[in-house]
């Protein structure tokens, strides 16, 4: 585990290192990178510490953060789930695994269990579309998934 | 240590007719002289076949051929082919095209049979991440070609007579992109390789970059010299960690190798490449939301013209193409423009590579010529449809294409024929559907991720793909109205005339597409609430009939537990739980569950 203030540090240098360049205002979005790399997810007290070392508006930071899918404002659980939506797994019946997924863990798109464990999300193609449907737990693709199968595999990580 | 080496000599009638007797001592010197002897061997062959440029020699394994060849070749051929393993051109027979290196190692398998390799060349041939690999194979040969013999002018004109056109799915012709880009007169360009594969199902740029980043590095550095950019950016998707990594090592490598950074091989032409990742934002493939993206801005598209090659990232002119395209250059370059437009059809030349998948027995990446059939690509690369099912529909073009029927089948593969059969050639992802699905179903999931990815900006994609979606959506739910069709189709017909830019222009092409050759589902779901693939859940259920016999099969099989029964009498499902999986119906062994 990284202290706080080490992630501060990190994300410090990484940013002056981002100002020395050419137009280091594009480089925002790499920044917001690597501070989710960091601590997580994006909340008001980062985006305000990106905002005054790279001299851009937090509202900007903001409108920036939430544009894009991949960054998170909200704290996530311990693992994530992403269950594919792309075409061939849909094709292949990924909404029945994404029905399961909700009904296991009492949860909808976006939000986190309980417990912290798990973070539901979904996502586009993973381009393992010959394993379809598939799912991701943290980095690992589950593939040519039931329902069964996919009950089976969100237990086993309750079990470890 | 070199490779090992095998000389064959043929030794056909005509060869030994043709060659003197000095031929084989010769080689016998030459490989003493350079102590290559045990390194090298020296077979004789039968006739090869190819009398009438005898006496004829093969080295392998780089499979080069050499005609008429005399004794006073050897010491030339032993000392650059074996020795620094740059074959002899002046005496080579046939010209290595770049992909058949390909074939000659996955040519048997079928799948590979009928397909043609060039921006995929290299990929399974080579180690990715090992340059030297990519310069044994002619890597950054097209490089060092057009920097020593071309003009930045000779290269655009080179690209424009190649008859190429970018592969992001537009089929914009690239030379043209090149000059107008070439033209700009001001003190700094910028070229961009768009790798913001966000289409589902398709992954033929991640791929590429994965397979063989080196040679759409190669195609930037030509592509930049051409235009006089000094600065590159790769935007690439920052779900793709993988073709990142590599594509890291290989701007790296090609640093230290000279290929990229400052006076590259030795000339005066500098030129960098920096890697931006993306954040998952579809919008941002398009041309303008991108350069947008990577200024650090919310990925939205702008008005056009004025068109990046004129004003683009940081206002200074732009010059951007997809990742297929650069692959495409440096085969373009080293294998001569007219090769290239030999092949394809007139208005589309060269290869494509499509993301095979959906209900398709091999799934997977391939390439083929410009021209082939969808049915052949279907049926004799993708294998058929699998389990004895019927082929209803293909997908080409993502979320920007359209649904094509049966009828469509014998569509050649080019920009113009997709056009007129109601679809596009988009990206590349291309999936197959059987009847279990939906074409409402279909379309319905493709609209919901463009309106899910629409930026906002423009109200006719905004509102108008929203309210496509609640008519779709109802429909899908069994509370379509009458007159539903006909609403979609002036919205969709409104949204593609009013949009801003391409995702907006094109969001309504699976639903029209749709509605023109599957007309008569999109009736059933309405009048009848009906979906005859039993995928629209909501107008599907199961019910066990009383040909049950309790062999409790099913209750054992239901993830949900919804299913309920004593062994040997009726079991019964209940509705509230069911998810409508289908498992039970497909493990049943009785026919005792019905669907629909």
């Amino acid at each position: 585990m990284i202290a706080a203030e080490d992630k501060k540090t990190a994300l410090k240098e990484f940013m002056e290192k981002a100002k020395s360049g050419d137009h280091p205002e594009s480089q925002l979005i790499a920044i917001l990178h690597r501070a989710q790399e960091l601590y997580g997810h994006l909340d008001q007290a980062v985006m305000d510490d990106i905002a005054l070392t790279m001299n851009i508006p937090t509202a900007h930071i903001w409108g920036v953060a939430t544009f894009y899918h991949y960054f998170n404002l909200k704290p996530k659980g311990k693992h994530s789930i992403s269950v594919c939506l792309g075409t061939a797994c849909y094709v292949k019946g990924a909404a029945q695994v994404l029905e399961t997924v909700k009904k296991e863990l009492k949860i909808d798109i976006g939000e986190t269990t309980q417990d912290g464990m798990f973070t539901l999300t979904e996502t586009r193609c993973l381009g393992t579309c010959g394993l379809a449907p598939v799912m991701m737990i943290d980095d690992k693709v589950y593939g040519a998934l039931t329902p069964k199968k996919t009950v089976e595999i969100i237990q086993s990580f309750y079990k470890k | 240590m070199p490779r090992r080496y095998v000389i064959t000599l043929c030794d056909g009638p005509t060869c030994i007719h043709k060659r003197s007797k000095e031929l084989e001592a010769a080689i016998e010197t030459e490989l003493t002289r350079h102590e290559l002897t045990g390194r090298v061997s020296v077979n004789l062959s039968g006739c090869l076949g190819m009398c009438a440029q005898g006496p004829v020699m093969a080295i392998n394994p780089q499979y080069t051929v050499y005609g008429n060849v005399t004794a006073d070749d050897i010491p030339e051929i032993v000392s650059s082919h074996i020795l620094k393993k740059k074959p002899v051109a002046r005496l080579a027979i046939d010209e290595d095209h770049l992909y058949n290196r390909f074939f000659r190692v996955f040519g048997d398998i079928n799948f590979f049979g009928k397909q043609m390799r060039i921006v995929l060349r290299n990929c399974g041939i080579i180690d990715p991440e090992n340059i030297d690999d990519y310069l044994s194979v002619r890597g950054y040969e097209a490089l060092a070609k057009v920097l020593t013999d071309m003009k930045p002018a000779d290269v655009i004109a080179q690209v424009k007579t190649s008859g190429l056109r970018g592969r992001g799915g537009a089929g914009f012709p690239t030379g043209i992109k090149w000059e107008l880009a070439a033209r700009q007169k001001t003190d700094e360009k910028f070229l961009i390789c768009n790798a913001d594969e966000g289409d589902p199902g398709a992954f033929m740029d991640r791929s590429t970059i994965e397979g063989d980043p080196h040679t759409v590095l190669e195609g930037m550095i030509i592509g930049a010299y051409a235009v006089g950019a000094s600065k590159g950016f790769v935007y690439i998707r920052a779900e793709y960690p993988l073709a990142i990594k590599r594509l890291e090592k290989a701007i790296a490598d090609a640093r230290r190798e000279c290929f990229l950074g400052k006076n590259i091989l030795g000339s005066d032409f500098s030129f960098d490449i920096e890697i931006r990742l993306g954040a998952g934002a579809f919008v941002c493939g398009e041309e303008t939301a991108l350069i947008h993206s990577i200024e650090g801005h919310r990925g939205m598209p702008r008005p056009r013209p004025p068109y990046p090659s004129v004003q683009g990232l940081f206002d200074k002119p732009t010059l951007i193409n997809n990742v297929e395209t650069w692959a495409n250059i440096p085969v373009i370059i080293l294998d001569g423009a007219e090769w290239f437009s030999s092949i394809g059809t007139e208005k589309s030349k060269g290869t494509k590579v499509f993301a095979l998948a959906g209900k398709i027995k091999n799934t997977g990446l391939i390439e083929v010529p410009m021209g082939v059939t969808l049915r052949s690509i279907i049926y004799d690369i993708g294998g058929g449809i699998p389990n004895n099912k019927k082929f209803k529909a293909l997908q080409t073009g993502g979320p920007s294409g359209g649904c094509l029927s049966e009828d469509y089948l014998d569509t050649k593969i080019d920009y113009e024929s997709l056009a007129a059969a109601g679809s596009i050639m988009g990206s590349g992802g291309m999936i197959v559907m059987d009847e279990d699905s939906c074409m409402v179903n279909i379309a319905r999931f493709f609209l919901e991720f463009t309106q899910n990815e629409s930026c906002g900006k423009c109200t006719p994609c905004r509102e108008g793909t929203k309210r496509m979606l609640e008519i779709l959506t109802r429909i899908t739910e069994g509370k379509g109205q009458e007159g539903d069709i006909e609403r979609l189709e002036r919205l969709g017909n409104l949204i593609k005339k009013a949009s801003l830019c391409g995702l907006g222009q094109s969001a309504p092409n699976p639903v029209l597409s749709t509605i023109k050759n599957f007309r008569s589902e999109y009736e059933e779901h309405i009048k009848q609430k009906k979906c005859r693939a039993g995928a629209c859940t909501a107008l599907t259920g199961y019910e066990i009939t009383d040909k049950c016999v309790g062999c409790t099969a099913c209750r054992k099989v239901c993830p949900v537990g919804a299913i309920t029964g004593n062994p040997k009498s009726r079991h019964f499902i209940d509705q509230g739980k069911c998810v409508k999986c289908g498992l039970c119906f497909d493990t049943c062994k009785f026919s005792a569950i019905k669907k629909g």
